[in-house]
């Protein structure tokens, strides 16, 4: 097992690393320049050339790459350009942000995807089965920034019973626990948990329905285990591959997603990227795709480790 | 959805989280349309809107813009400086007499040696009060002042590298932080960005960045008649329209910037105001005359301005635009009285075409760069697929390169001969035109061309040049708008541009939003603003 695990954690270094280099360069293939955030378009040029300097950008890619990275294995992540601040508390103030809503709508999206697509695998073929089978659809085909809106114009624009955007009324600082906060919750949250809940469902009705039709649960009905006994078994058998999904899933989510979070002005990653990538912003381009791909990579770990946990093959293997 | 509604009020009731109201009565929360909080160290970032909203509100300038008319276009006025006129000595040197009596928002003295600090704040980078930042946001507005000195404590002069009646103009983008604020803060800026201190009308009270801002009235500003009438003002980056739109109409903002064209009848109908007016933007082709370039033949040129149906136009915009007749609008002090007539006819656009040997069924072809988005550039594929259309009509084959927004703005300081404008031929990019330099002399004169400036298209013409050297070195106001008005009209009679539109910056408002006057200008005043309770 220790060997597993030390194994899957020098898997995950170069991924990281590579993620690294493909992050910086992907950012600086796109096309504008990185200083139109700060400098007017009618700047002279020798004020465009000292601030190049002054930001590093006169150097070479490779030396401004390692310089960068050097930077960022001591939790550096450089200076935004646009706004002067480190990149790190952006990035690290967003992240909290968007977990806020990820791990709210994980749990519910998860919580409900599981029990959808259980009973579902259990009625297969039945109308709960088909009901489950066409919400799941609908899940993940919906595109959520279109359920945002549509959500929006409901609950806040018609109805006016909750807010449209934001983060609480003094913003994502003054966050606290009492009704006037949640219910800015309410509606980015359903909007997130839509697509875990249909691949969950999915998922979960899929793995479920198969292990109810191996040769295994009939010998142990034909045992004459309880049907809870035999449920348990089939939670086993589903659980491995349930939780690799769900991590995924909730890898996706704690990325934030940039259209959800733009609809909803939430101040999470995903609205952080948007506005790096219209601002030219690369420092804090590159800091943001950096964390948000560790923490993608993180999760994989976890999921890496606990499924040999719940599944004793995957240990003797 | 009759039945579902109680059912689910019911539940929010439950669960404590109907909608409140969530400010007090004279609050009022703008969304703007940036991304983030404009800078608010003395020297906004995020273009017009950053002077808009933390520049004038925060700060004020040696030479303000009077924002109180929406019935003329908006004009320089007496700031932090009473008076200023040319050294009658030497023409390279300004004299500027400060208003006495000014305080920073934290008590201390405006006075000469706070203009000097500032000044090195953005231009000595060897002072300890240097600032990259603010410097790169405003440097380039005056790239011709030379020297800065304290004559008396309200006295300063400025000299410039050569003479330049612009001054006034160019200063009005300067604003001036408090050194005694920025001493106590530990000499960072970063925290002096949290707390800042100007001498503007009001004062930044709080600043969660990315999300909102908090000022409140600086009721001891020296112009008594500017004391705001709110109690608050919320600023918000909002950079989706439709997200401005619904925070609108669900009362969580009272104020939008800029809302989609297409939502103005709803956001009327559900009682919400509508404010335009037309102001210094415009929204031309900028044509190359490079050689092989088909606008090189000002038949060609002045048959494209004949052929654009510009009242279509502003039907497509749903009424917010201005059709253009020249670079300025046509009641401006600089548009003085061409003869060429810059309206729709497309007869005579097409009886030139003919002179010059095309026609409908014989086009002659052309390549423009265009964006598909970008600030100020309204909505740039659908008015020039309208435009394409009008243009293919009477005999001009419109191509269009769609750039990036960032890479068509980069390549404008390239100009039409650098390889990353693809053969283009004209270029869309829409731009202020509040002051000479930024209206004319960038575009117009010979050495603005790349990679010195923007005029993209190497246009070469002896005689502008003259009338704007000597508009640039012509000290008296009224003589130096003639003399732009008479290149103005040598413009518009050369048909240099394809004259298109003007913006009229159209923003939403709540019914309770009293007191507001759109300037014919960038900026806006947010003094007189109240809320009704």
């Amino acid at each position: 097992m220790l060997v597993y695990l030390l194994k899957r954690l020098l898997y995950a270094l170069p991924i990281a690393l590579s993620v690294t280099l493909v992050c910086f360069l992907l950012v600086h293939i796109a096309p504008g320049d990185p200083l139109n955030a700060v400098v007017p378009a009618d700047a002279p040029a020798e004020v465009v050339n000292a601030l190049k300097a002054a930001y590093g950008f006169d150097k070479p890619l490779p030396v401004q790459y390692v310089r960068w990275l050097g930077r960022a294995l001591t939790g550096d992540l450089g200076t935004s350009v646009a706004t002067g601040r480190p990149v790190a508390d952006e990035v690290l103030s967003a992240v909290r942000n968007t977990i806020l809503l990820a791990v709210i709508a994980a749990i519910i999206g998860f919580a409900l995807g599981a029990l959808l697509g259980g009973v579902a695998g259990y009625r297969h073929r039945g109308i709960v089965d088909r009901l489950a089978t066409a919400l799941s659809v609908v899940g993940v085909s919906v595109p959520h920034y279109w359920l945002g809106m549509v959500l929006t114009i409901i609950f806040s624009t018609r109805l006016n019973w909750l807010p449209a955007m934001g983060a609480g009324p003094g913003g994502s600082k003054e966050w606290l626990w009492d009704g006037e906060h949640i219910r800015y919750l309410v509606l980015p949250v359903a909007t997130l948990m839509v697509i875990p809940l249909g691949i969950v469902t999915r998922t979960i009705r899929a793995l479920v329905a198969d292990t109810l039709s191996k040769d295994f649960v009939q010998a142990l009905r034909a045992k004459g285990l309880s049907d809870r006994a035999v449920f348990l078994h089939v939670v086993k058998n589903v659980a491995p591959t349930a939780l690799a999904v769900m991590g995924l899933q909730l890898g996706y989510l704690m990325g934030g997603s940039i259209l959800v979070e733009t609809v909803f002005a939430w101040p999470g990653s995903g609205f952080l990227l948007n506005t790096a990538i219209f601002q030219r912003d690369l420092p804090l381009l590159q800091g943001t795709i950096l964390i948000l791909c560790l923490i993608f990579v993180l999760l994989n770990l976890m999921v890496d480790v606990l499924q040999p946990l719940i599944d004793p093959r995957m240990r003797r293997s | 959805m009759r039945r579902l509604a109680p059912a689910l009020a019911g539940l929010f009731l439950a669960l404590g989280i109907v909608a409140q109201p969530a400010w007090a009565g004279g609050t009022l929360r703008i969304a703007m349309t940036a991304s983030d909080i404009p800078l608010t160290t003395g020297q906004p970032d995020n273009g017009a809107e950053g002077y808009r909203f933390t520049g004038y509100t925060i700060y004020d300038a040696l030479v303000n813009w009077d924002l109180s008319k929406a019935d003329q276009p908006a004009s320089l006025t007496p700031g932090l400086a009473t008076s200023w006129s040319i050294d009658p000595k030497d023409n390279t040197r300004w004299i500027f007499n400060l208003r006495k009596g000014v305080t920073f928002h934290d008590g201390s003295a405006f006075n000469a040696d706070a203009v000097v600090w500032n000044f090195e704040k953005v231009l000595n980078d060897q002072s300890p009060q240097f600032d990259a930042k603010q410097s790169g946001n405003v440097r380039g507005r005056f790239p011709g002042i030379k020297e800065v000195k304290k004559i008396d404590e309200n006295t300063v002069s400025i000299s410039t590298k050569a003479p330049d009646a612009w001054m006034p103009y160019e200063l009005a983008w300067m604003f001036f932080s408090s050194p005694t604020q920025w001493e106590k803060l530990g000499k960072s800026w970063d925290k002096f960005a949290m707390q800042p201190s100007g001498t503007g009308p009001f004062k930044l009270t709080k600043l969660v960045p990315r999300e909102l801002a908090q000022l409140e009235p600086n009721t001891a500003y020296w112009d008594k008649n500017r004391i705001p009438k709110t109690d608050k003002v919320i600023l918000m980056p909002i950079p989706d329209p439709n997200t401005r739109t619904a925070a609108l109409l669900s009362g969580q903002v009272d104020w939008i910037e800029a809302p989609a064209p297409d939502m103005i009848p709803n956001l009327k109908a559900q009682g919400m105001q509508i404010t335009s007016n037309v102001y210094p933007h415009t929204w031309p082709y900028q044509f190359s005359f490079l050689e092989g370039s088909p606008w090189n033949d000002i038949r060609i040129r002045k048959a494209a301005n004949l052929a654009v149906d510009r009242e279509g136009l502003k039907q497509l915009l749903g009424g917010m635009m201005v059709g253009a007749e020249g670079m300025v609008t046509a009641d401006h002090p600089w548009f003085g009285h061409p003869t060429f007539k810059v309206k729709y006819d497309p007869a005579e656009a097409k009886r030139l075409l003919k002179e010059a040997g095309y026609s409908k069924d014989h086009p002659i072809k052309a390549k423009i760069l265009i964006s598909a988005s970008g600030s100020g550039q309204m909505l740039p594929l659908a008015m020039n697929e309208f435009i394409q259309q009008n243009l293919a009509e009477v005999g001009i084959a419109l191509e269009f390169e769609v750039l990036e927004w960032q890479t068509l703005y980069a390549n404008w300081r390239q100009g039409a001969k650098d390889p990353a404008s693809r053969g283009g031929t004209a270029t869309n990019v829409s731009f202020a035109w509040q002051d000479p330099m930024v209206a004319f002399y960038r575009f117009i004169h010979t050495s603005m061309i790349p990679p010195n400036g923007f005029n993209w298209g190497w246009y070469k013409d002896p005689e502008s040049d003259a009338l704007l050297d000597q508009a640039r070195a012509t000290f008296d106001p009224a003589k130096q708008d003639a003399l732009l008005a008479k290149l103005h009209e040598r413009q518009v009679d050369n048909a240099t541009w394809l004259f298109i539109a003007h913006d009229v910056g159209p923003r939403a408002l709540s019914p309770k939003v009293k007191g507001f006057v759109q300037a014919r200008s960038w900026f806006q005043d947010l003094t007189p603003v109240s809320l009704d309770k």
